[in-house]
């Protein structure tokens, strides 16, 4: 082996530096976000956070550039490849990230927490996911996983003295590990019987005839795509998410319920579409009995729960279940694959952009409350009118309500799910809106509870929200809106989504 | 070259991992038991590419112990900090939230 590579020459694979370049931004910001929080003075930090925020609109220049050229870029033999779809997950990720940091900049200031390690880990978190988005290739996949789960570790448990801060990183850590293990053992396997980490090899190997090896395939196939159901906390493999979602500080909560679980489904997507679509008889059952047991279980849950975040949480469940449906139908035929492909990417932005906003509000509001208790928001109507109203137009576009960005998120699933016309698909799709039903009477238990009821304590003096939430509150409410009055309009940042190599 | 005995290995030190993280209750076994599942990982990667004579295997396994390295010092951390907090590194006491 050594001998082997002694006697080839190396040879430097020509580099597409356009291509890079959104991550080349991110990274020379992050360290001139490290050399600042180094030597700036301790009263200064705070400059940390526009900083953040610039860079993370300046990595979005180049993903605007690249998507005016449209060409796709393919990199590394195949590892890497900037297409369309690349460019709209980049760009969905960069935004998350950008919201995230305005939501924070209050939080996080008045908390004494540390300030400059907490942006940067919040930007090669991002780095991670933008990763993600462009590679195409076991090893690739397995590093941008890592590198956006572990900064998110240390986030996730930044109330260093804090039991429940303690508590919901431990849970979530370990259950990161253990299910990145998983992935890692099933990725070895696949990698062993197919001799290749490029997944368009790896998608033309599966489907063909692997003899003896077919079983291992499939154990390895079932092996990785459970590793990822941890990652978007799809039932059975849920039970973290709850706890670290209340444990962490709420900004972190929503990063995670948002960037971090449409960055699984990216994962999913790729290794699904590209990789793993010659063994629909293996993905498709699985997939089918996730996405079932998740939303029902996500939406039983959440029906009893009386803490505005867990809700969010418990919701933000049932509606991975609703993302993992199109993929229990994707294998029927190449032009189902597709519609179901771009249904995912559809409900994922969507979904990202309406449950931020939530969020935002819940900050907001905790500002004046201290508390995320569902009765907390008692009046809120009273004495912060626009707070509640944009509430009350999130929990509508969680629940579907026409014309929120929620309503055509749900349209375009039902469609994929009804496209290939088989039992299976119908099933779901009646699943789906059973559960949309019963979601909506807890989302609208909260909307009930900010129009109808009094304020707990009486008190009506309005709430100050700060600028930065302010602008993320106008940003994503502005999102969902146009979502859902001109989906026309925005569809076709999703309709040329497209992984190259679909198709048998 | 014979595959099957690296593989049978890496599949018992992989059951000797998982078995480790669902049994055991101390923080810091819990953490060598995720470490010996990423090592059957590693005898995997590594026997493969041996077995095809296929630089590939080698290279995954090189990033799989670098970051498994990055992923283990974040874990320590928190076990360390669990202690400073509790005065005790016990998986399971830490329940204060349940699902």
């Amino acid at each position: 082996m050594l001998a082997q590579l002694s006697s080839t020459t190396w040879e430097a694979p020509p580099v597409d530096y356009h291509a890079l370049a959104p991550g080349i931004v991110l990274v020379g910001v992050i360290v001139v976000m490290i050399l600042v929080d180094l030597f700036a003075p301790r009263g200064a930090k705070g400059a940390l956070s526009s900083l953040a925020g610039i860079g993370l609109l300046g990595a979005a220049i180049p993903v605007i550039t690249l998507a005016i050229d449209g060409t796709p870029r393919v990199l590394f033999g195949g590892a890497y490849v900037v297409d369309q779809f690349t460019l709209v997950l980049t760009g969905l990720f960069l935004l998350t990230g950008y919201i995230v940091v305005l939501m924070s900049t209050n939080v996080i200031a008045e908390g004494d927490y540390w300030e400059g390690e907490y942006y940067i880990l919040v930007l090669s978190s991002v780095l991670g996911m933008m990763v993600m988005a462009s590679t195409r290739d076991l090893i690739g996949i397995f590093v941008a996983l890592e590198l956006l789960s572990i900064p998110a570790y240390m986030l996730a448990t930044w109330r260093k003295r804090d039991l429940k801060g303690n508590e919901a990183g431990l849970k979530y850590y370990l259950m990161g590990v253990f299910a990145s293990a998983i992935m890692l053992y099933g990725m070895s396997l696949i990698y062993g019987f197919t001799g290749t980490t490029v997944l368009t090899e790896i998608g033309a190997k599966v489907g063909g005839d692997l003899g003896d090896s077919k079983a291992m395939v499939t154990l390895a196939i079932v092996f990785v795509l459970v590793g990822f159901g941890f990652k978007v906390s799809a039932v059975p493999f849920h039970t973290w998410a709850p706890d670290t979602y209340e444990g962490a500080p709420t900004p972190i909560t929503a990063f995670l319920s948002t960037a971090s679980k449409a960055a699984g489904f990216v994962a999913l997507l790729e290794l699904i579409f590209v990789g793993f679509y010659g063994r629909h008889d293996v993905f498709e059952p699985l997939m089918w009995a996730l996405a079932a047991a998740t939303m029902t279980v996500g939406n039983l849950i959440a029906l009893r729960q009386t803490n505005v975040v867990r809700m969010l949480a418990y919701s933000g469940i049932a509606q991975a279940g609703y993302i993992l449906a199109p993929f229990a139908v994707a294998g029927s035929s190449a032009s189902v694959g597709v519609g179901a492909l771009k249904a995912i990417v559809t409900y994922l932005v969507i979904y990202v952009i309406m449950n931020l906003g939530a969020f935002a509000v819940v900050i907001a509001v905790a500002r004046k409350t201290r508390s995320a208790e569902i009765t907390s928001f008692g009046g809120l109507f009273q004495y912060a009118p626009g707070l509640a109203v944009c509430m009350g137009i999130f929990l509508a576009s969680l629940a579907g309500i026409p014309p929120m960005g929620g309503w055509f998120a749900k349209f375009v699933i039902f469609g994929s799910l009804v496209a290939p016309g088989t039992i299976q698909g119908y099933a779901l799709a009646v699943l789906v809106g059973v559960n949309s039903v019963i979601a909506a009477f807890y989302y609208l238990r909260v909307v009930r509870e900010m129009f109808m009821e009094d304020a707990p304590d009486g008190d009506l003096a309005p709430i100050r929200v700060p600028a930065s939430i302010s602008i993320a509150l106008v940003l994503t409410v502005t999102i969902t809106l146009i979502y859902g009055v001109l989906p026309g309009v925005v569809a076709h940042f999703t309709d040329s989504v497209n992984l190259v190599t679909l198709g048998r | 070259m014979l595959l099957n005995q690296f593989l049978f290995l890496a599949a018992i030190l992989f059951c000797t991992g998982v078995y480790g993280v669902l049994a055991r209750r101390n923080g810091v076994m819990v953490l060598m038991s995720v470490e010996l599942m990423l090592n059957a990982v590693n005898i995997n990667l590594v026997a493969f590419g041996a077995y095809r004579h296929d630089i590939t295997g080698q290279v995954f396994a090189l990033f799989v112990i670098a970051i498994a390295a990055a992923e283990v010092g974040v874990g320590l951390a928190l076990v360390l900090m669990l202690y400073r907090n509790r005065r005790s590194i016990d998986v399971d006491d830490v329940d204060l939230m349940k699902g």
